[in-house]
């Protein structure tokens, strides 16, 4: 099945070179945003574009459409079947530009325009390409291809605003779009970044199906070396503007020969081999009080509403107990209440029903002084690295700002434990008097860990703290994180969507869905031999970086009948 | 049915609106020291005929008294003194004893007038204002930006009667193609209805256009980022049609909102513009109630003004619930 | 695992500090150093205005009945324009309009700027407090500053001027006024900005650290919508003097003799087919100063705002 190299090219790229012009002309001709890079695209085939943020896969694929801003300038050569694009007229390229190649874009959400109808969105499109089109036969049309991408209910879809609407509708609504025209290819830009893993193994199917059916050529733009070995057969990894490595998609994985393809391969985190055969649990370890950190019984959470009635049940009736010293992940799509029991942890959000307890202090029942308390041994570490520590203030403010809360300590005191801080996250010292925007996404990541340890907590809630980084970023700060639970023994309260990155933390693994647990026990044991049977979709939906064992793990997602186009929130 | 609901409850709440903005003024005025009832007692005014006035305004009684009798005045009409009565049909936002008329027929009287000057005005610099920020925006930071910005950047510095006064000169008295002062009904001559009004809306438009340019332009590059905008030329739309159909709609959603506002203002009395081009309309009323201290009238017009930017203001989120279907509900 | 790449998420870039970038950024747009120079030659009108008519020796009070003609028009070129009469005198009075610009200055500057601070300091108050508290509170002040949007402001307040005892002092009286009904705007804008920032991780981190409210709205909220309050002064400013000059220019502001270029200015289109000059010096300042404040307050939004400042 892989060997049809051979197949007609559609799309040729060839070095590609693009420069965004800068407002300072003192600086010299502006570096290249993308640098030299060539590859082609066969008939029927998926090409992936590989690479962390800033590799210049997203301007390639904009330049293919015509679609940079005008201050790129943009040389080499763009073919779409033997016509080249980078000199084609403004008519031409329109023709193209959802006639020849469609495009499907990474947020759903945002990608349709708010005022009109998805169906008059698709049908616009329609009629772009067809001006003669009778009326009638654009609405039957329309109809047809909501109809093709697995929406259940193609009408009501194509009646709908893009608000009513779930991502994953959205998605699929914008594949039929894509496809309106009959594309020899599809440009798709991070397709199922903005998705939950069970609605992004229905669209990676869908497109999968697509390129059987249709033998419509796809160019795969992602970060995501899971979605690579699931859909791709061929690979370009890029960096900083350059090509690294060009290869098919079995040999890029099994035996990748740049240095930067190897070192973003051991990044990812791994999953093991999903068994679906249950093991026998092994018996819980008994904890007392004394060693607990943490402990939720019955929590209730709700949303609006007034007093004990009404509003929405974010979390319902959820327990578990965190050792010292212990990492528990908590693993759930959006919506299952993972992050809003996070903050009722913190003190947050009052509980409906139920206690929490930190470090021996009931939450609901504390006095003010125990609260305070409480406070002093818990950090906290959110998931957007952009906006967890405050613009206005300097990073040796921002971390010290616990100490400013709880402690008597001068400013000088502070000031050194702030670069002991630094220190212990393996930034370097100068860190201390920089604004948070003068750091990248790690180091404010990294920031923002020093100031959740900062008084030695007793239970660190860490909320997706790596989702927004990318992988390579992200396996060191994990690392990070790992290094310093040893020295400091806190325990941790790790949240995820993230599977994988949970199984290489997590000693105990809750799985949350729409407000429930509906899984817990041992991460090894959980997250390889589930029992229920939402955390065997949930396991087998999400991809791995491995062409092999991705595809068996496809396999295993087909049968368990996961494909529930409409279930997404 | 969803809309007659979220209908009945706007103007529910309109109405506590305008019941309030009526309290505050009643309150001000009237307890703040000046005597509607010296004022109007004539001379000579002895001690016993200035009661007798006040008896017969009505203001000898505590405010809130007065403020009922005024709310129910509107809704079913009022009678002042009892033995020389004078009657004031409903809807009755107060009488003039200075001038012997109900500010109801004072306003309908003027109304015409200002209707004439703010329509016509708001028609123009909405056009002016939404077609100069589209072009700056589509042309930008070309010669055609820069230009179309400094003008606006003017005008927005402009006092409307400075642009009203420079109007004046050039066009009436060094061009002399129109008349700089006074008002003629539509009813008598529409061609002079017409030459009058001119001047007038240019200057208000000049002023007003330049507002409307700068926010269309910001909110066009905004907009012109945005993801679907993207899709839409992805689609393989024709420029023309991506900033049209699916550009402007949203850019303009803030400009509906500042429009209702300016024209609910200007409806409720051009009054500087009414006072450079001598037009007797709502806004010269009040200056001249002002003037005369002829508080019934101040409050009857405050009160109709509030009342017509109010109303405005529900209209506009009405076209706002069609523009944006995210809004229709809730 | 992985030490061989740089540790690039290590490399800590230079210094550089918000304010001395803002004020290189503003120094280099020559429309802001023209509006700024403006701004700052006015305020020291308005300031050293006593000074500045002594050099020639007038003041906007006396009459010079002996420089008009018969008919009260000056007597010279350019409405009386002389060494000692830089812009000429008044007409039927004879008063030097120099001197009753840079006086009208001082009123116009008062009036606008202490106009200004109290419509932004309530603004502020009550806009982050509302949007941090919310509740009934916030519902409460919402409801308000609806209503002040539907008040008829400027009719309101010819209205008020004209009753009004004649015995207050009229300019600060005014700011209060203008002030007063100036926060509406203020409000809705920082409430929006507090409502996004009260969601934003720094703002519950703060909360879960366990700081109090009043600390967290000084400590995270206001630093945090201060460049907004900035650029909203700075555009609200303009509009403040033009009310001032609107209410004066309709004979219900400031009144005579106090100089006000809107008063000037309502009582020169009596004589402006004349005496063009009486109207066009107070006019051309009453411009500038608007003009050099608009414009000062665009370049400090692009300062501030990096999604325009890319230009």
């Amino acid at each position: 099945m892989r060997d049809e190299g051979r197949a007609e090219t559609v799309l040729t790229v060839s070095r590609l070179r693009i420069a965004f012009a800068t407002q300072n002309a003192s600086a010299g001709p502006p570096a290249p945003a993308v640098d030299d890079v060539s590859f082609a695209l066969g008939r029927g085939r998926v090409l992936a574009l590989v690479g962390e943020s800033g590799s210049g896969k997203s301007a390639t694929a904009m330049s293919i459409l015509g679609l940079l801003p005008p201050s790129a300038e943009v040389s080499g050569s763009v073919r779409l079947e033997e016509e080249e694009l980078l000199t084609a007229s403004a008519a031409r390229w329109r023709r193209v530009r959802g006639g020849r190649i469609g495009t499907i874009f990474q947020e759903p959400m945002s990608a349709f325009t708010p005022a009109y109808r998805i169906g008059w969105q698709i049908a616009e499109a329609i009629r772009a390409h067809h001006p003669r089109m009778s009326r009638a036969d654009v609405r039957a049309r329309t109809r047809e291809l909501l109809g093709s991408v697995g929406l259940r209910d193609p009408d009501r879809v194509g009646r709908s605003f893009p608000h009513e609407l779930s991502g994953g509708q959205l998605q699929r609504a914008m594949i039929a779009m894509a496809i309106s025209c009959e594309p020899v290819a599809l440009i798709a830009d991070e397709p199922t970044t903005a998705l939950d893993v069970t609605v992004q193994a229905g669209i990676l199917e869908l497109l999968r199906s697509l390129r059987a059916t249709r033998g419509t050529a796809i160019l795969l733009i992602t970060h995501d070396m899971g979605v690579v070995a699931d859909l791709a057969d061929d690979v370009v990894v890029m960096r900083q503007g350059a090509v690294v490595e060009t290869g098919p998609v079995d040999r890029i994985f099994a035996a990748p020969e740049a240095d930067y393809t190897r070192e973003l391969l051991a990044s990812v985190p791994r999953l093991s081999t999903l068994r679906t055969a249950p093991v026998v649990p092994r018996a819980e370890a008994v904890v007392d009080a004394d060693g607990l950190a943490a402990e939720v019984r019955d929590a209730v959470i709700a949303y609006g509403g007034r007093g004990l009635r009404g509003g929405v049940t974010a979390v319902s009736g959820v327990s578990f107990r965190i050792p010292r010293g212990r990492t528990f992940g908590l693993v759930g799509e959006s919506g299952s209440g993972k992050s809003t029991l996070g903050r009722a942890f913190a003190g947050l959000l009052p509980l409906r029903a139920g206690t929490i307890e930190v470090d021996g202090i009931d939450l609901a029942t504390a006095s003010g002084s125990s609260m305070r308390a409480m406070r002093r041994s818990l950090g906290y570490v959110f998931q957007d690295p952009a906006s967890s520590i405050n613009p206005r203030s300097l990073v040796g403010d921002a971390i010290t700002e616990p100490l400013r809360l709880h402690t008597r300590q001068s400013a000088g005191e502070r000031r050194a434990r702030a670069a002991e801080l630094l220190d212990a996250v393996r930034l370097p010292a100068a860190t201390i008097d920089r604004f948070p925007h003068e750091l990248s996404g790690g180091q404010r990541q990294r920031v923002a860990i020093a100031r959740a340890i900062a008084l030695r907590p007793t239970l660190l809630i860490a909320d997706e703290p790596t989702s927004a980084l990318d992988v390579s970023v992200q396996a060191r700060v994990l690392e990070l994180l790992a290094e310093l639970q040893r020295e400091l023994g806190f325990a941790c309260l790790f949240i995820s969507h993230d599977l994988a990155v949970v199984k290489e933390l997590a000693d105990e693994v809750a799985v949350m869905r729409l407000g429930e647990i509906v899984e817990q026990g041992a991460s090894e044991t959980v997250l390889s031999a589930p029992e229920h049977d939402y955390t065997r979709r949930l396991l087998a939906a999400a991809p791995v970086a491995d062409p092999a064992a991705q595809h068996e793990r496809r396999r295993q997602w087909l049968a368990l009948g996961a494909e529930a186009p409409e279930t997404a929130a | 049915m969803r809309l007659l609901r979220y209908l009945s409850f706007r103007l529910l709440g309109i109405l506590v609106v305008l019941l309030v903005i009526a309290v505050i003024t009643f309150a001000i005025f009237y307890l703040l020291p000046s005597d509607p009832a010296r004022l109007a007692c004539g001379r000579p005014c002895t001690e016993a005929n200035l009661e007798r006035v006040r008896q017969y305004m009505g203001v000898d009684q505590p405010w809130f008294v007065q403020l009922g009798a005024f709310l129910a005045g509107i809704v079913a009409g009022r009678e002042f003194g009892t033995t020389v009565s004078v009657h004031c049909d409903a809807p009755c936002f107060g009488y003039s004893f200075l001038r012997n008329q109900s500010v109801t027929e004072l306003i309908g009287e003027r109304f015409p007038a200002t209707a004439s000057i703010a329509i016509g005005a708001a028609i123009l610099f909405l056009l002016l204002g939404v077609i100069g920020g589209l072009i700056a925006a589509l042309r930008r930071n070309t010669i055609v930006d820069r230009g179309i910005m400094t003008f606006s950047i003017a005008g927005v510095s402009t006092p409307v009667y400075l642009a009203g006064i420079l109007a004046i000169l050039l066009f009436g008295f060094t061009l002399r193609w129109l008349p700089t002062s006074g008002y003629v009904a539509l009813d008598d001559d529409p061609l002079q209805w017409l030459s009058h009004l001119i001047l007038p809306w240019v200057s208000v438009a000049f002023v007003s256009a330049a507002v409307y340019a700068r926010l269309t332009r910001s909110e066009m590059l905004e907009v012109m980022g945005l993801d679907y905008i993207r899709t839409a030329r992805a689609k393989g739309l024709a420029e023309r049609r991506v900033i049209g159909k699916h550009g402007l709609r949203t850019a303009l959603l803030p400009v509906v909102t500042v429009f209702g506002l300016d024209l609910g203002v200007l409806l409720g009395g051009a009054v500087i513009t009414e006072k450079v081009f001598a037009i007797p309309g709502m806004g010269a009323l009040l200056i001249e109630a002002v003037s005369a201290v002829d508080v019934q009238l101040i409050v009857g017009l405050t009160l109709f003004a509030a009342f017509l930017v109010v109303t405005l203001n529900l209209v506009i989120d009405l076209v706002y619930g069609f523009l944006d279907p995210r809004v229709r509900v809730s | 695992m992985t030490a061989t790449t740089a540790r690039e998420d290590v490399a800590v870039p230079a210094r550089k500090t918000g304010f001395r970038t803002l004020v290189g950024n503003l120094a280099r747009d020559p429309w802001a150093v023209a509006a700024a120079t403006t701004i700052v030659v006015f305020v020291l009108a308005a300031i050293l205005a006593d000074a500045i008519t002594a050099i020639t020796g007038v003041d906007p009070y006396t009459y010079n009945q002996h420089l008009l003609d018969g008919r009260g028009q000056p007597i010279g070129w350019g409405g009386g324009i002389s060494a000692t009469h830089w812009f000429g005198v008044e007409p039927l009075t004879g008063r030097d309009l120099f001197a009753i610009v840079v006086y009208g200055a001082r009123t116009s500057l008062f009036i606008g700027i202490s106009a200004t601070l109290l419509a932004v300091l309530i603004g502020t108050v009550v806009g982050i407090t509302s949007g941090y508290f919310g509740g009934w509170y916030d519902r409460i002040t919402s409801r308000a500053v609806d209503v002040m949007f539907g008040f008829p402001t400027l009719v309101f307040l010819i209205a008020l001027m004209a009753i009004i005892p004649a015995d207050l002092p009229r300019p600060p009286f005014i700011a209060l006024v203008i002030g007063v009904f100036g926060w509406p705007g203020i409000s809705r804008i920082v409430r929006g900005q507090t409502l996004a920032l009260r969601e934003r991780n720094f703002v519950v981190a703060s909360k879960a650290m366990g700081a109090r409210s009043w600390r967290i709205v000084l400590g995270q909220v206001l630093p945090n919508v201060g460049a907004t309050i900035v650029v909203v002064a700075s555009v609200i400013i303009p509009g403040m003097i033009a009310a001032e000059a609107a209410l004066s220019f309709l004979g219900v502001g400031v009144t005579p003799p106090t100089p006000s270029w809107g008063r000037t200015i309502g009582e020169a289109i009596l004589w402006v087919r004349t005496s063009p000059m009486y109207l066009i010096f107070p006019g051309a300042a009453l411009f500038l100063i608007t003009l050099a404040f608009n414009v000062f307050g665009d370049s400090l939004r692009d300062a501030l705002d990096p999604r325009t400042a890319r230009r």
